[in-house]
């Protein structure tokens, strides 16, 4: 191991593994280090994805790919179904992935664009000089050692420790963490063209619980829940093991896993003097999906692209690393968040009753559109009467 | 140190969702094994996020 590189990131998921290949691609010396002894396990994810999106950084690959999707289905309390079909909206649904393999082979790419990847090496502290980052304090299976970098990229995921030692504020509000619970079953009846999502106080509140096919009679099934609506007795899993058990009493666990999804606002700032942050530990999930591969994998790229930039003009300071910050908050990704942080503020205020009326005004609906933003145009022409309550929509939209 | 946050290890899940939300970054995930590195407060936010229910605080308001 090397102890100084042009960049160091932190963290092997999509978000990492991107931003490591992008800047090694740039010629760049880099180093990527992850504190679990394997890349990609246990899974923290239910693994969904839209096409389109996974398109613009990867070409699909049956191994890493569970099941093709061609439906989804938005299921109210009172059972109404919102179904969006392939065929009926203009773009792809999407796939449910094998992130078991998918995250291995996109460090195995950063591999082979050059990066040095370090397993069971975990960064604890940022090394700072003049209140810039020019490092990170590791220990390496049980030895400490230092690895100096112009520039660190944290793409350390949810826990997000790094950057918030480096003096940036990265803590995540109660009201803003989905707590989660998901098990991969086995032998249960599901249909397997289609992610299915259960919306409903009683089901999971203020988040919904999902379906999400990996093959015939295999799903992962899972579910988030606001952390403030979480307490002994009404926890993720708690929620979880009722709705499992009354639907599929004879289902197999393959697995169990838990995990949280920050829907916050982003950081205020997502770069530093010599530091950039990418992925979950910059808070750039979809506050409304919950989905947050696409925006890690986006993040963690046009890191890699300005950090290169910033090295060949000699110049890693948080003005010039400024340009992946605006970059991203500019991108449609950035408006999509501010958006449905919005959107998200205004469903969590919904109690069943007004759940099923809206599922029931768009359940006939044709969508001509597979996305957040399709659903919310159809609410509002087809709720004329609730114009002053969705009025927080309109404003969300425009 | 205080010892007023108690850690089931055998319920634990090792997710970091506690990590993330702990105002006094006192909780540190190595690998498998969830640890309290720093001072901690007892306001109880981890035991509360926990989708598990793996965390104790004794003193919560
Ligand atoms: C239950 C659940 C379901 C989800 N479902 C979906 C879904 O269907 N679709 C979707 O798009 N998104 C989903 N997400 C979100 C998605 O998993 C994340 O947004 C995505 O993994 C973020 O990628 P990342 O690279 O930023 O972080 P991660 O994938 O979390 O990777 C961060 C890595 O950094 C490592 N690390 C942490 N600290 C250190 C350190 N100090 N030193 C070294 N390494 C460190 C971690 O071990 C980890 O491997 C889900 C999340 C959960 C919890
Ligand atoms: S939130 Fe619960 S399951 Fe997850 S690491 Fe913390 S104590 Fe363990
Ligand atoms: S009780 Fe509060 S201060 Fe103590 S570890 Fe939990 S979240 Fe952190």
């Amino acid at each position: 191991m090397k102890s100084k590189y042009d960049i160091l990131v932190i963290g092997g998921g999509p978000a990492g593994a991107l931003a490591a290949k992008t800047a090694a691609e740039a010629g760049n010396t880099v180093c990527l280090i992850e504190k679990r002894p394997a890349i990609g396990a246990p899974v923290r994810c239910a693994e969904g994805i839209g096409k389109d999106l996974l398109k613009e950084y990867v070409k699909p690959d049956p191994r890493w790919i569970s099941a093709d999707i061609e439906r989804a289905r938005i299921i109210a309390p009172n059972g109404t179904t919102i179904s969006l079909e392939q065929d009926k909206a203009g773009n792809e649904v999407g796939y449910v992935l094998d992130r078991k393999i998918f995250d291995r082979e996109l460090v195995w790419q950063a591999a082979e664009a050059g990066a040095d990847v370090i397993v069971k090496t975990r960064a604890t502290t940022p090394i700072m000089e003049n209140g810039a980052v020019r490092g990170a304090n590791i220990i390496s299976i049980g030895t400490p050692g230092e690895i100096l970098a112009d520039v660190v990229i944290a793409a350390d995921g949810v826990e997000a420790q790094f950057a918030r030692r480096a003096g940036l504020d990265t803590t995540v509000p109660l009201r803003d963490m989905m707590s989660c619970a998901q098990y991969l079953m086995t032998d249960i009846d599901i249909d397997a063209g289609s992610t299915d999502f259960y919306l409903g106080n009683t089901i999971a509140p203020e988040g919904y619980l999902w379906i999400f096919p990996k093959g015939d009679r295999t799903a992962n099934v899972g579910i988030g829940i606001s952390g403030r609506r979480s307490r002994d007795g009404s926890r993720a899993k708690d929620y979880l093991d009722r709705f499992v058990a009354k639907n599929f009493p004879n289902g197999k666990m393959i697995e169990a896993i838990v995990g949280g999804v920050p829907v916050c606002r982003p950081l205020e700032c997502t770069v530093a003097d010599g530091l950039m942050v990418v992925g979950d530990a910059a808070r750039v999930v979809d506050p409304i999906t919950g989905g947050g591969i696409g925006n890690a994998l986006f993040t963690g790229r046009l890191a890699g692209q300005v950090a290169s930039d910033c090295i060949a003009a000699g110049d890693c300071s948080k003005g010039a690393l400024m340009a992946y910050d605006t970059g991203w908050r500019n991108s449609k990704m950035g408006a999509a968040i501010e958006r449905n942080y919005k959107v998200k503020e205004y469903f969590v205020t919904l109690d069943d009753a007004k759940l099923n009326t809206l599922a029931d005004s768009i359940a006939s609906a044709s969508l001509k559109e597979f996305s957040v933003r399709a659903i919310i145009k159809e609410l509002i022409k087809r709720n004329p009467k609730m114009i002053l309550e969705l009025k927080a929509l309109r404003d969300a939209l425009s | 140190m205080s010892t007023m946050l108690r850690i089931n290890r055998d319920k634990c899940g090792y997710c970091g969702t506690c990590v993330a939300v702990c105002p006094e970054d006192a909780l540190e995930l190595i690998d498998a094994y969830l640890s309290l590195e720093g001072e901690c407060i007892a306001c109880g936010i981890c035991a509360r996020v926990c989708p598990l229910g793996a965390l104790e605080v004794s003193n919560e308001e």
